[in-house]
């Protein structure tokens, strides 16, 4: 299993790795799950509470099914590691950050500058998302928006 | 200029300026070998970027049509810095260039951005331009100016970080009219601007229209969604598809196969349960950031009292302005097409200088301002018709007036195997042949819209063309497929296929006597297509084949 090479969390990372949706169901103890482009994210919302990893693998870039799957999670308040592993690439970073992942754990290890640079690259962002980041249209009505 | 169309505040600007280093950066990597090319590929297209036959293509992004004189100004000078003197418009609004190199390309990105403009998302699988009528805020049959709604979608789907990887591209087109003349029903979502019964503006949502191998006319899922939802009812529509629109086989891949595989009922109910959710989410603009956008779409300074009357007395004139002019809501003026279809010339392109004209007689003669169509031409949308002689003459003089907006010569046409490396057979020299057969018939022949695609993918639009012709690689031959009784718009149909196809020369031959059958046969006012639904296949199936 490839290394966390990014970590956006001050909390200890959990050891074990995550499980897979179907045998999470059976053991009622795992804290860490690993979800699959095809899974349905909802499926874990009733467990949330228990979880603190959820893995999302990325088996190749260009599905982009575990986007949905990271915000569906966050707007549910899930407030656990969220990983994007896999197929984790230096331009997709921002977007995962944007989705609510805050861990990395790509299959190839990143430039850490490249990686840096594409996370600081746009100063601000056209929508809402996961992340808590103000879309520009709240600052152009702040007034309306109370902030 | 006037308030006439949408301006970058520090923070558009600041977007677009961002872009242009992180492209330069994407090139570098690539360059250095830190990006494979199937790692940059996607990079590349979501600025717009294509390796085609012989070079580099860049898509420019025209959101929902409309320049500014400055902007249509620039697209000429990069014509000239970096390109052949030419560029091409699309059947998108957009404008490509086909002869671009790879390191030049952040530059290009730098001029564009000097004039308010990008090439985000102008391919990739992910939200494209948003199209829209090229008659807005012209056209007396509007219930408002469908461009801030375009807008809106414009700013809400750029860098959307859930949707950039979506099973396949995504289109949308946002229109206010009944007539309907963006094509919007054949658009991964389309939007109508509507009344509702209390008189409040609302949005109906078509979703799952397209052409391609499997075309399909989008289905109604939501007649009025209220403006203080639109944003997050499209996102609703974004994110079911995202979840889960087909990724095993990219030729099913687009929304159109996913609703028609759900049914129109199961994706509908899809979409309510998400926008349920997403309603307690807080992502709506607030009603006073459309009211920003529309306030920068606001009418120019008509004159008025000005007089209806023309001087049709030079007959070329008469023959340009009945072809070419359509009527505005405002006495006194007029909405002009400019034809890039000259006979025997390739549909959509302009030259360098070409494009410098039209933008400065769009600063004379229309508030600074153009629309590309999505039939490639462009579009003065606020002529005085005291001044339309004059612009006319200017047009005329530097090859621009050919009189044949909708007629059999006004081609759409995908670039084809001249450029396009998904292409199975070319288009632009059909076009050509077609145009000069025909050309002396048009004016008898009236309005016949003729699309060209090079490959079923159908960016020359055929399925909609009242006559359509499919290019398609036969045991290595180019071969052509007719089609017949396709149209956009209110009455949106679907053109069927005649039989079996033609090569090069036999292609123009069996469209000029499927226009034989039409005048032989039609009655009254009718045009190509009314005769076609009249008298169905058969009479031209007897023509061709019997």
């Amino acid at each position: 299993m490839a290394e966390v090479q990014f970590r956006f969390r001050d909390d200890e990372a959990v050891g074990d790795p995550g499980v897979t949706v179907d045998s999470f169901g059976a053991q009622s103890n795992a804290a860490a799950v690993r979800l699959e482009p095809g899974d349905e994210a909802r499926d874990l919302l009733p467990h949330l509470a228990r979880l603190r990893l959820i893995e999302i693998n990325f088996p190749a870039y260009g599905d982009g099914r575990g986007y949905t799957a990271a915000r569906v999670l966050r707007e549910a308040g899930y407030t656990g590691e969220l990983r994007a592993v896999g197929d984790v690439l230096v331009d997709q970073l921002a977007f995962m950050r944007r989705c609510g992942f805050d861990a990395f754990a790509p299959e190839v290890p990143l430039d850490p500058a490249d990686a840096q640079a594409a996370l600081d690259r746009y100063p601000e962002v056209y929508q809402p998302a996961a992340d808590g980041r103000v879309a520009i249209w709240a600052k152009r009505h702040a007034d309306v928006q109370g902030g | 200029m006037g308030d006439l169309m949408y301006k970058y505040d520090t923070y558009d600007q600041a977007m677009v300026d961002a872009r242009v280093e992180e492209f330069r950066d994407q090139v570098r990597r690539r360059l250095a070998g830190h990006l494979t090319e199937d790692q940059f590929k996607p990079l590349r297209l979501m600025n717009g970027l294509y390796l085609q036959l012989h070079a580099y293509m860049l898509r420019v992004a025209v959101p929902y049509g409309t320049l500014s004189g400055a902007q249509m100004h620039a697209l000429g000078d990069i014509a000239d810095k970096y390109d052949r003197g030419y560029g091409h418009f699309t059947t998108r609004q957009n404008i490509q260039y086909n002869w671009i190199k790879l390191d030049e390309a952040p530059d290009i990105l730098a001029d564009l951005a000097k004039v308010e403009m990008h090439a985000i998302q102008t391919s990739g699988n992910c939200i494209r331009n948003t199209s829209s009528d090229q008659y807005a805020g012209a056209a007396a049959d509007e219930v408002t100016d469908p461009r801030p709604y375009a807008e809106l979608i414009r700013q809400w789907s750029t860098f959307h970080p859930e949707f950039c990887y979506l099973p396949r591209k995504f289109k949308i087109a946002v229109i206010a009219s009944e007539t309907d003349r963006a094509a919007m029903r054949l658009h991964d979502i389309g939007v109508q601007i509507v009344r509702g019964e209390g008189g409040e503006l609302g949005a109906a949502f078509y979703v799952g229209g397209g052409m391609g191998r499997t075309p399909m006319i989008g289905p109604l899922i939501k007649a009025f969604v209220p403006l203080d939802q639109f944003i997050t009812y499209a996102e609703a529509c974004l994110r079911v598809y995202n979840r889960h629109g087909r990724r095993d086989n990219k030729y099913k891949a687009r929304i159109k196969i996913l609703v028609h595989e759900l049914g129109k009922e199961e994706y509908t109910r899809q979409v309510e349960a998400e926008f349920a959710h997403l309603l307690s989410q807080n992502i709506e603009p607030p009603t006073a950031e459309l009211e920003r956008i529309k306030a920068q779409f606001a009418d120019p300074a008509f004159e008025t009292g000005l007089s209806e009357e023309l001087d049709r007395s030079d007959p070329d004139f008469a023959l340009w302005v009945d072809n070419n002019c359509v009527t505005h809501k405002v006495p006194g003026y007029i909405a002009v097409t400019i034809s890039l279809k000259p006979i025997g010339g390739i549909p959509g392109d302009a030259s360098a200088d070409q494009m410098r004209l039209m933008a400065a007689l769009a600063a004379q003669y229309s508030f600074d301002e153009l629309r590309v169509t999505h039939a490639q031409n462009i579009v003065l949308a606020h002529v005085r018709k005291d001044q339309l002689y004059a612009l006319w003459q200017a047009l005329d003089e530097a090859g621009l007036g050919t009189a044949n907006l909708d007629l059999v010569g006004d081609i759409i046409a995908c670039p084809g195997l001249d450029y396009c490396s998904l292409a199975n057979a070319r288009s632009i020299p059909v076009a050509q042949k077609i145009g000069q057969r025909l050309a002396a018939k048009e004016q008898q022949i009236g309005e016949l819209k003729l699309k060209i695609s090079g490959c079923i993918n159908a960016c020359g639009h055929h399925h909609a063309g009242h006559i359509g012709i499919l290019g398609v690689d036969r045991k290595g031959t180019e071969n052509y497929q007719l089609l017949l009784g396709g149209c956009e718009g209110a009455d949106t149909s679907l053109g069927q296929i005649t039989g079996p196809g033609f090569d090069e020369d036999g292609i123009v031959d069996a469209v000029e006597k499927a226009t034989e059958v039409y005048l032989s046969t039609r009655e009254g006012n009718e045009r190509f297509l009314d005769t076609y639904r009249r008298i169905g296949m058969a009479p031209f199936k007897e023509a061709l084949y019997g």
